[in-house]
């Protein structure tokens, strides 16, 4: 039976091992955004041995590139990208850099999940196609890197009960696996 | 010869492109809160009654549906008595698709393909639109507009068949599509099918199926049953709203079907997302 839980980021590894695939998290907090361009550059920057422009350590990633903020709000509309185009820079966050948590929509591969285990973090699910609903859970928005990237630049969102479904736990399940297991006809 | 202004064109699709970016059209608002009503799994009751909160906050607070605001794709049928005066037909389609996404505060997605740099400044704010023209008689210009996201493009897929796989390989091979999307393409999905002519006939005609109305029959009574056994096939898939597991994965499937050459039988598949932000103008 899936519960539900409030949580504030950056997340402890107290917090991530306590969830299991299908419970509901809302969560409260600071988390950056990042899409794979981002990514490819926070991957380089490991690899000149230079620091990161966030400290990863706990830190919460959302796949997101947002539409351009209307005057006055904090951003424009907000919902997740598909995360596997991030799978290859993933592990290296969550195993060396002390990432805890990722949201996005859609399939992660073995090494992704394998990471997730192995140095404890977590994959939410946000639900994708909701941009102007989840929007209104960020309340502060502030690039703070690769502003040349556009919506791609990486963002500083303090967001409040921004809903989520864990998909990927600690401990290796899978609620897209799971939930389709249970309800796929065979013919 | 009748003749259209190009100012007219380019606010008639700059106003197309801000109101399809807030208002999910009624055929799908419909198909959503069917899906709401008939899903078994309460996770993806959960997501489909988040999905039409959505469409209710951005009509009325004018925002966007999505951050992805698309591709802009046109189909465009053109009167061989139809005149543009005061600049060109196409050039009219780009101008009002920069200014609406740019008015609207829409998402300029539009990149080079190798160095992924953001084609905004070089080329226009979302630009190119992508545009089909066809010539047809009379003295209108119809023009049938969809924002095209890249989750759904993603996993579409096309190939062409021997003539022997008949009617059994294309339902396996949309099956297996859909099935390895999976939660991938934000489903529930509508499905495009483009069955026959060329290899990129079939793909332009996968697109222009996802353009017809949810819940609309199709006229031909082979392809009506086609698509009725693959809603059924689809939903069976177990991969519900979003992939969290449930019963309701396809809003609709729409097939358009072409001419082969004696020797192949092309099938193309166009995903669309559950946010289908489609309309159609005639001038």
């Amino acid at each position: 039976m899936s519960k539900t839980y409030h949580l504030t980021a950056p997340l402890s590894e107290a917090d991530v091992i306590q969830l299991k695939a299908g419970d509901i998290v809302y969560l409260t907090g600071v988390v950056y955004t990042a899409r794979d361009a981002a990514h490819k550059k926070l991957v380089d920057l490991l690899d000149a041995g230079q620091a990161l422009p966030f400290d990863m350590n706990g830190a919460v990633i959302y796949f997101v590139g947002p539409t351009p903020p209307k005057p006055g709000d904090p951003i424009g509309s907000a919902g997740p990208t598909t995360s596997y185009r991030m799978d290859s820079y993933s592990p290296r966050l969550i195993n060396e850099q002390g990432l805890k948590g990722m949201i996005g929509k859609g399939k992660r591969n073995q090494d992704v999940i394998d990471a997730c285990v192995k140095s404890k973090a977590i994959y939410f699910g946000a639900t994708g196609g909701a941009g102007a609903l989840l929007a209104r859970q960020i309340k502060k928005a502030e690039v703070i890197a690769y502003p040349e990237l556009g919506p791609e630049a990486i963002r500083r969102l303090e967001v409040v009960d921004f809903p989520l479904t864990v998909i990927n736990d600690t401990f290796g399940a899978d609620l897209y696996k799971m939930g389709r297991a249970q309800y796929e006809v065979f013919e | 010869m009748r003749e259209i202004k190009y100012e007219d064109i380019v606010k008639s699709v700059k106003d197309m492109i801000l109101y399809s970016a807030t208002n999910l059209p009624k055929d799908a608002y419909k198909a959503l809160q069917s899906a709401y009503d008939t899903e078994k799994s309460e996770v993806c009751r959960q997501v489909l009654k988040q999905i039409l909160e959505n469409a209710d906050i951005a009509a009325n607070e004018a925002r966007p549906l999505c951050q992805d605001t698309g591709l802009a794709v046109f189909f465009v049928k053109v009167g061989e008595d139809v005149k543009v005066v005061g600049g060109s037909l196409k050039k009219a389609i780009n101008e009002g698709t920069e200014q609406g996404y740019k008015e609207g505060y829409l998402r300029a997605s539009t990149c080079h393909w190798d160095t992924r740099a953001n084609l905004k400044d070089e080329v226009g704010y979302n630009l190119p639109a992508i545009i089909h023209f066809d010539l047809v008689e009379g003295d209108k210009i119809d023009i049938e507009y969809a924002a095209k996201g890249g989750g759904s493009e993603n996993v579409s897929r096309a190939t062409v068949f021997p003539p022997a796989k008949g009617r059994k390989g294309i339902i396996e091979y949309v099956k297996q599509v859909i099935s390895d999307a999976g939660p991938n393409p934000c489903p529930p999905l509508t499905v495009g099918v483009g069955i026959g002519g060329t290899f990129e006939k079939a793909v332009i005609s996968s697109k222009h199926a996802l353009f017809r109305e949810l819940g609309s029959k199709n006229p031909d009574p082979v392809l009506e049953s086609m698509e009725e056994e693959l809603m059924h096939l689809l939903n069976n898939l177990g991969i519900g709203a979003m992939g969290m597991g449930g019963t309701q994965t396809v809003l609709g499937v729409h097939i358009e079907k072409n001419p082969c050459h004696i020797a192949s039988l092309p099938v193309s598949v166009n995903v669309q997302c559950h946010s289908s932000r489609h309309m159609h103008i005639t001038l």
